[in-house]
């Protein structure tokens, strides 16, 4: 009965949120953005077309780098839109828990990412009409890279329940994601590896977003990198219901 | 029934909220006055589980806010000050959307909000964008949204707030017409609100209630409830002070003006539950003083709300 309802309010928020988004300029020119950014890198930074593979991991490395961008600036708004309208107030006292909020607020702004996302699919076209790439190997960049966005957002929507300024949200969270992403790299390794332990420098190297999209968009679908994603997601999610709980009014 | 006891709420160091208790019942309307900064806002927000509060309890319906949250806010209507909507969405779409939240599906829904649209008298809106509408509008969709599950506890900060004289006579004739099933809590700082709305009322300052009672019973502690202000023609202010001041029931009589041989003044009784307008009349016209006005005053609240606030 409870979870009927929960499924019943995470829908009527997620689509409203979807509403919000298509209803406002945001959406249009994210997508137009995405798109754009997406092409000028993979065909003019990577030379995809001299390349001469069938396949599109010229395309999918740049993912973490546009995501890291482009995500917080949908996920910015996310809490610090609601608290600066006010609108937080009705929405906490709406019959509904703050897990309900947070989860159809975060699925509205996923499914977005992965509309934009899945608009990329000419790409897809194009490699196959050029050459007979492995569809599986694009499936599976395509389902790492759809999990790591969730990742990035899930971040966002964590700092965006910090603050009510956009701003300090959108940076906070190109930082965390900046983290995130060169959690692997051996610079930052090295900063760390004089002195720290060795499970610490590998937990660290482990927590990087790169490392497990690299292996998921070869085609490898390992249990861990989905494991990995999803227990991202879960965690910055409680923190942030844990600081929407602590900080309703702030 | 809302039942609070012994609220109270920190923020930091400063207390926002001091120990508070009240109840108010079905069919009763109470007004929630006091000065900017008292703690209205913030008790509203503890009574709609926005806020945990620091110490005390809240219980609505006979469920607790804390422990049976979710119960509570399904019969709870609010509308947060500064009236808070979605502004890139339809009145329509929105008003659909706060009715899925409360449950309502299809037809019951469409009905619901087609109906609450009427009340609210959003007719002519209802296709618009909420951001294009004036501030009135956008108060009137808050509201709507407050109504629309037909809650029976209705919690209101400042529904009046930016509104013209016409729309605020409106909301308070809609808030006097659906009170009669149920209780209603609403915030305001106008004080002809209070006597013309509420059936209780409680004046809050500094965190602390300083005043509970009716409209009428606020009035009483009124220095001028129970005087009579006198204008007459053709007199000698002295003369008829010392006239008045020997009235057997008057205590003293201050002059407010006197010009053009014009004169108003105030007579004060000795007990104020004692009325004095006959004889100040028997004695005005005993002594063929040329009375142009005569009246009992009521009190005005703004200066017992003055005196008790500051």
């Amino acid at each position: 009965m409870r979870l009927n309802e929960s499924f019943r309010n995470i829908k009527a928020i997620q689509k409203r949120e979807l509403y919000g988004y298509f209803g406002s300029p945001v959406a249009y020119v994210f997508i137009v953005i995405f798109l754009l950014l997406m092409g000028f890198f993979t065909f003019n930074i990577s030379n995809f077309f001299e390349a001469g593979q069938a396949d599109l991991n010229n395309f999918f490395q740049w993912h973490p780098w546009i995501y890291m961008f482009l995500v917080p600036s949908i996920a910015m708004r996310l809490w610090a839109e609601e608290r600066r309208l006010g609108t937080i107030e009705l929405i906490l006292t709406f019959p509904v828990t703050i897990a309900e909020v947070i989860l159809g607020k975060f699925l509205a702004a996923w499914i977005f990412i992965g509309i934009a996302l899945s608009l990329t699919f000419p790409m897809v076209l194009t490699v196959s009409y050029l050459g007979n790439p492995d569809l599986g190997a694009i499936f599976c960049g395509y389902l790492g890279s759809f999990l790591m966005a969730g990742a990035f957002l899930s971040l966002g929507s964590m700092t965006s329940s910090l603050t009510r300024s956009q701003v300090i949200s959108f940076v906070t969270a190109v930082v965390g994601c900046l983290f995130f992403i060169l959690a692997g790299y051996p610079p930052v390794t090295a900063i760390l590896s004089g002195w720290a332990p060795i499970w610490l420098v590998n937990l660290v190297s482990n927590l990087s977003f790169l490392s497990h999209f690299i292996s998921i968009s070869r085609g490898v679908l390992d249990l861990r990198d989905l494991v990995y994603y999803l227990s991202v997601i879960s965690f910055m999610l409680f923190v942030n219901a844990v600081v929407l709980q602590s900080r309703k009014a702030a | 029934m809302i039942e609070i006891k012994n609220l109270s709420k920190d923020f930091a160091a400063i207390r926002a909220v001091n120990n508070i208790s009240f109840s108010v019942g079905k069919g009763e309307i109470l007004g929630f006055l006091g000065p900017n900064g008292a703690g209205k806002s913030t008790t509203m927000r503890m009574i709609t589980g926005f806020m945990p509060p620091s110490a005390g309890t809240i219980r609505i319906g006979g469920f607790d806010i804390i422990k049976n949250s979710l119960e509570v806010r399904k019969q709870i209507g609010y509308l947060p000050e500064n009236a808070p909507v979605y502004p890139d969405m339809k009145v329509i779409d929105y008003l659909n959307f706060c009715g899925q939240i409360r449950g309502f599906t299809k037809a019951a829904l469409k009905r619901r909000v087609e109906n609450t649209i009427e009340k609210c008298f959003l007719t002519t809106v209802k296709q618009q964008i909420i951001n294009t509408l004036s501030k009135g509008y956008k108060q009137r969709v808050c509201f709507a949204q407050s109504i629309l599950h037909d809650p029976p506890y209705l919690i209101l900060d400042e529904p009046t707030d930016g509104l013209d004289p016409n729309q605020k006579y409106e909301v308070r004739r809609m808030i006097k017409e659906m009170s009669r099933e149920k209780a209603v809590i609403f915030s305001t700082h106008i004080l002809e609100e209070i006597q013309d709305v509420c059936t209780r009322t409680i004046i809050i300052a500094k965190g602390s209630i300083v005043a509970d009672d009716t409209p009428a019973g606020l009035l009483k502690r009124s220095d001028l409830y129970g005087s009579v202000s006198l204008t007459v023609e053709n007199a000698d202010s002295n003369e008829i002070t010392n006239c008045l001041n020997q009235i057997k029931g008057v205590e003293t009589t201050t002059i407010i003006s006197d010009e053009n041989e014009i004169v108003r003044l105030q007579v004060y009784p000795e007990t104020k539950d004692t009325p004095i307008t006959d004889k100040v009349m028997a004695a005005a016209l005993a002594n063929n003083y040329q009375v142009k006005s005569i009246y009992m005053e009521q009190g005005r609240l703004d200066e017992v709300f003055r005196t008790i606030t500051t």
